[in-house]
């Protein structure tokens, strides 16, 4: 069966404008217990990549400078 | 992807599951004997996963000489669990509960003490006093992270295994692992096993529709379970489910253990008390899904009455350890303590021994049916035993397997099964087209809630199961894009792998029992003449699922027939209710 692409909004935002994964951080990507964060290595910043998310906060705790923001997801909220 | 990369590694303990139990498991064969190589493998990162990914409110069954004698906590949850225990492995646990206690606060985990710097220990059970609160619950992985590298444990994250090796002689063998960002393989070779995969918990849909908006931390989703059975290890009593009181749609713990000794408490739409305790029981949530099934439903926890500087203190726990998110969720609905119930509902099923008393069958010493396989925590088979049940049992598995390692030697791994197991694994990313892991887990998920969620019907049950063999077909045209996909493609077959073995399980045992967690329609009543027993189930040769009464061992702490339906009496009488 082919496969469509299938949008959905994703609860996790990051500030690129504190985000300095462009100088090698990746600490909201490690900790991140369902591995559903990523390095957008052309904008140099973190996002979440797959909505896929137990809105737990490790990555916006142990984020060093505040660029993280973990909503609830919309179809809970 | 390109053909699979194969690191190898050899082990005397190979912990799976780096959360609660496991960092404890490895730190104590460490410790028992600084020799041994002990490798921790992890799914996610040690840092932050599982249950405990951002600390814990508190212990739920600390047993605390003063407070409580491990006697009265095995009576206790021999009555809350309808008799069903194996007293010896409870025991095992209450003994070692205040000792792993001062452990931990030798570790720096920090526990609410009184002015004389004693533990502050309050009541939520129905009988005794077993609740220790962490205000600052937030560091405990901290601090198992930094003792972990103190001993210089082999951490291995972001590897999921996905079966064990065993010898030709049934002996555990080992482990295979998938790594979850590049699809790499890893076989690790090892003497003993510990499994600490946590709870499998995403069995059943949560009502939002979300699928990884569950109770448990949803990398929890039963791949312990799965490995342990296709390595024919006993699981005991998997038809006793977990089912949780939680915040509606948000599904985490409101939680009346931290606000019900500061007076909150579970009510009706009427604002009225209407059990006697809020522990969680299959007999409190019989009672709670009866309350939300009839006219006075919905479930609320109730703390309007609460002075603001009580509600205070409360929201400094909820909403920064555990689950702190919990705080945002209110504000967004506009839901402050002060002035408004909390809305409650019933959990997705699980299979959680921490809350409930399912999962792989184990002895006192953590043992499994397989010789050298240990396991503990939410996935073992102690009832109960929560966070602290996880460090206690986790120890005492550590212990033992490094016990073990001191009489076998290094066994071979078993090539054809290593081969196998790669062709397995790798199937759906050969495929260009076909079913998303997404679509198949969601569908799985729906069907068990449609068909297995209790009240448990047969006619509905047999329906499921032919719905799954219909998946398990669907399963040959799973597709994974990339590593990631891949490991929710692993992680859909476990799901399935529990959704046939909570059908099956479920169809054997025809009485009630367990208060919501196995009622049955077609068996309403409890039935101590047939079933008195342990249900155990495992993989026979040819592969089916085999079961098998086992008989509960005479009780060590002994319960009179009148203490034993305590947790029977848990519904508040109307004349009672109208405080
Ligand atoms: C929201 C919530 C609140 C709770 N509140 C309390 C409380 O206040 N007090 C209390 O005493 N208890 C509480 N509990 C229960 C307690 O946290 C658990 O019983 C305990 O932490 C379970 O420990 P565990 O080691 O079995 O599982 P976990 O700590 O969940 O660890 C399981 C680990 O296995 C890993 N894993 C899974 N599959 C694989 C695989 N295939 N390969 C490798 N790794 C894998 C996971 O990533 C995870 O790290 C709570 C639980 C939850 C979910
Ligand atoms: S932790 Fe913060 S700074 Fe680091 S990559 Fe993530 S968002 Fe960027
Ligand atoms: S909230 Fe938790 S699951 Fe969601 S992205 Fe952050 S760390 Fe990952």
């Amino acid at each position: 069966m082919p496969l469509a692409a299938h949008a959905a909004s994703v609860p996790v935002v990051v500030d690129d404008a504190k985000c300095i994964a462009a100088k090698g951080c990746t600490v909201c990507v490690d900790v991140c217990p369902l591995d559903v964060l990523a390095i957008d290595l052309v904008r140099g910043s973190a996002f979440m990549k797959y909505d896929e998310c137990w809105y737990c906060m490790p990555c916006e705790v142990d984020c060093p400078t505040g660029a993280v923001t973990v909503n609830i997801p919309y179809l809970l909220r | 992807m390109n053909a699979p990369v194969t690191e190898t590694l050899e082990a005397d303990v190979l912990v799976i599951g780096g959360g609660t139990g496991g960092p404890m498991a490895a730190i104590r064969a460490k410790e028992a004997n600084p020799h041994l190589r002990v490798v921790l493998l992890e799914k996610a990162n040690v840092k932050r996963s599982g249950a405990i990914s951002m600390g814990m409110d508190g212990l739920n069954n600390a047993v605390i000489p003063g407070y409580a004698t491990p006697e009265q906590y095995v009576k206790e949850i021999t009555i809350a669990n309808d008799g069903i225990v194996q007293q010896k492995p409870l025991l095992a646990y209450a003994n070692g509960s205040y000792d792993m206690i001062r452990y931990l606060d030798k570790l720096d985990v920090k526990f609410e003490k009184d002015g004389a710097g004693d533990y502050a220990v309050r009541k939520v059970h129905h009988m005794g006093t077993y609740v220790l609160p962490m205000p600052q619950g937030h560091h405990v992985k901290k601090v198992l992270y930094r003792q972990l590298r103190r001993l210089r444990i082999g951490v291995v994250n972001r590897y999921m295994a996905t079966r064990l090796l065993t010898t030709r002689d049934g002996r555990i063998g080992g482990a295979i692992g998938v790594n979850t960002r590049t699809s790499e393989f890893l076989v690790i070779r090892a003497k003993t096993v510990v499994l600490t995969c946590g709870a499998a918990g995403r069995l059943g849909l949560p009502a939002s529709g979300y699928l990884f908006g569950t109770y448990e931390n949803a990398a929890n989703c039963g791949d312990g379970h799965a490995m342990a059975y296709h390595a024919g290890a006993a699981l005991a009593n998997l038809e006793c489910y977990q089912i949780n009181p939680l915040i509606k749609d948000y599904n985490g713990p409101s939680c009346a253990y931290v606000t019900g000794p500061f007076g909150g408490y579970t009510a009706n739409n009427k604002g009225n008390r209407f059990i006697e305790c809020d522990y969680w029981s299959g007999q409190m949530m019989l009672e709670f899904w009866r309350e939300l099934e009839s006219g006075n439903g919905p479930v609320f926890l109730n703390m309007t009455h609460l002075a603001p500087e009580t509600i205070g203190e409360i929201e400094t726990i909820l909403h920064s350890n555990e689950r702190p998110s919990r705080g945002r969720f209110h504000a967004r609905r506009g839901t402050d303590y002060r002035q408004r119930m909390v809305e409650m509902h019933i959990s997705e099923i699980g299979f959680c021994a921490g809350h409930s008393a399912s999962g792989v069958w184990v002895d006192e010493r953590a043992q499994t049916t397989v010789p050298g396989l240990y396991a503990a925590g939410d996935m073992a088979s102690v009832p109960h035993n929560y966070m602290l049940g996880a460090f206690v049992n986790g120890a005492i598995a550590g212990e033992e397997a490094a016990r073990f390692c001191a009489e076998v030697d290094l066994p071979e791994a078993d090539g054809a099964a290593v081969a196998a197991e790669q062709d397995r694994v790798l199937a759906p990313t050969r495929r260009g087209d076909g079913l998303t892991p997404f679509e198949v887990e969601y569908k799985t998920r729906r069907l068990v809630n449609d068909y297995l969620a209790p009240p448990k019907i047969t006619a509905k049950m047999r329906i499921a199961q032919e719905r799954f063999a219909e998946i398990r077909d669907d399963l040959g045209a799973l597709v994974a894009r990339d590593p990631h996909e891949l490991m929710r493609a692993l992680e859909v077959q476990s799901i399935l792998d529990c959704a046939d073995m909570a059908a099956a399980a479920s169809l054997f045992r025809t009485e009630s029992r367990w208060g919501f967690y196995h009622y049955r329609i077609d068996y309403p009543e409890t039935d101590n003449d047939d079933w008195f027993c342990h249900t155990l189930l495992s993989r026979d040769a040819d592969g089916r699922m085999r079961h098998r009464k086992h008989a509960v061992d005479p009780y060590v702490v002994p319960v009179d027939a009148t203490e034993m339906t305590a947790y029977q009496k848990l519904r508040i009488v109307p004349a009672e209710a109208a405080e």
